[in-house]
């Protein structure tokens, strides 16, 4: 088979902040009954991780796993190993009403760093970005512009987005432009 | 802006992420029906000047559906309830009614 790459083969821009392609990250979709006891344990077995709370995102040394919506999760592992999670799940779930795909070639994920990462993406989201209302260790799905992304930040000064991997290269160049030197309005820093 | 939040997730949406989805609470009429009551269905809408029942969905956002109560003249939102019921929750009737005493309920 030919040689997996991400969508702007692990192409980054220094600008205001860094604009990082994250390479193949391995992503599962799982939905389902997120209350039933065997899905969490399903989880819990797959990552390593409970399930999060409502919009929460949790990463662990053995993946991740993200609130999408009220019957929806999204699993990270390495990108080798997202059909093997898909196959341990179908195991452990069989017989439920669930559903388990492997979405990592249907994705494309961004990892932004610095300071004004918040400013950064509120130039395109309506999301509330300020530090009050957004907070780590939870996850927003809005979107960018016109695309639908989502978006957390996974240290306090680092934001990892994910989007179609159809929309990649322009969310990319739109990150880029948005990461342009001294144009951030610096309004979340100031005071 | 109309600012809405998604019962589902939680989260104060604002209307460009959100689609809207017309008129809520609709009675389906399908095969079998007489021709008064489905083109009442399919083509009859309410057009209130004042509150109004509308579905929604968090379309870039968690995905769902719901409702909400607003008013069509001052885009006051009286409330947002989940899409799983056929009419609106009795305390959100109360709300309204304390907010505008010349509403008359809801009616189908």
């Amino acid at each position: 088979m030919s040689d997996a790459v991400s969508v702007v083969n692990g192409a980054s821009f220094d600008g205001a902040v860094e604009v990082k392609d994250a390479g193949l990250v391995g992503m599962v979709t799982l939905r389902g009954d997120l209350g039933s006891e065997s899905l969490a344990k399903a989880v819990k077995s797959a990552v390593g991780l409970a399930l999060p709370d409502a919009r929460g995102v949790k990463a662990g040394t053995k993946g991740g796993v993200a609130w999408m919506s009220p019957d929806e999760l999204l699993l990270f592992c390495d990108y080798e190993k997202a059909d093997a999670l898909v196959a341990k799940l179908d195991k452990a779930l069989a017989g439920e009403h669930f559903l388990a795909v492997n979405v990592s070639d249907a994705r494309a994920s961004f990892t932004l760093t610095g300071a004004g990462v918040r400013e950064v993406i509120a130039k395109g989201s309506p999301a509330d970005l300020s530090p009050e209302a957004f907070r780590q260790g939870e996850i927003r799905r809005s979107r960018l512009g016109q695309v639908a992304v989502a978006f957390w930040l996974s240290a306090p000064e680092t934001m990892e987005l994910v989007c179609f991997r159809s929309v990649g290269e322009f969310v990319y160049d739109w990150l880029c432009v948005a990461a342009e030197k001294d144009t951030l309005p610096e309004y979340f820093n100031a005071g | 802006m109309l600012i809405l939040t998604c019962p589902n997730c939680g989260i104060a949406a604002d209307e460009t992420e959100l689609s809207a989805g017309g008129e809520a609470h609709l009675t389906r009429f399908g095969a079998g029906s007489s021709d008064a009551d489905f083109e009442g269905y399919l083509f009859m809408r309410k057009n209130t000047r004042g509150v109004h029942f509308e579905r929604w969905r968090h379309s870039y956002g968690c995905g769902k559906w719901f409702h909400a109560a607003r008013c069509t003249t001052t885009l006051e939102v009286f409330g947002t309830y989940p899409a799983q019921t056929t009419e609106p929750p009795a305390e959100l009737i109360e709300k309204i009614k304390q907010k505008r005493p010349e509403f008359e309920g809801f009616s189908k």
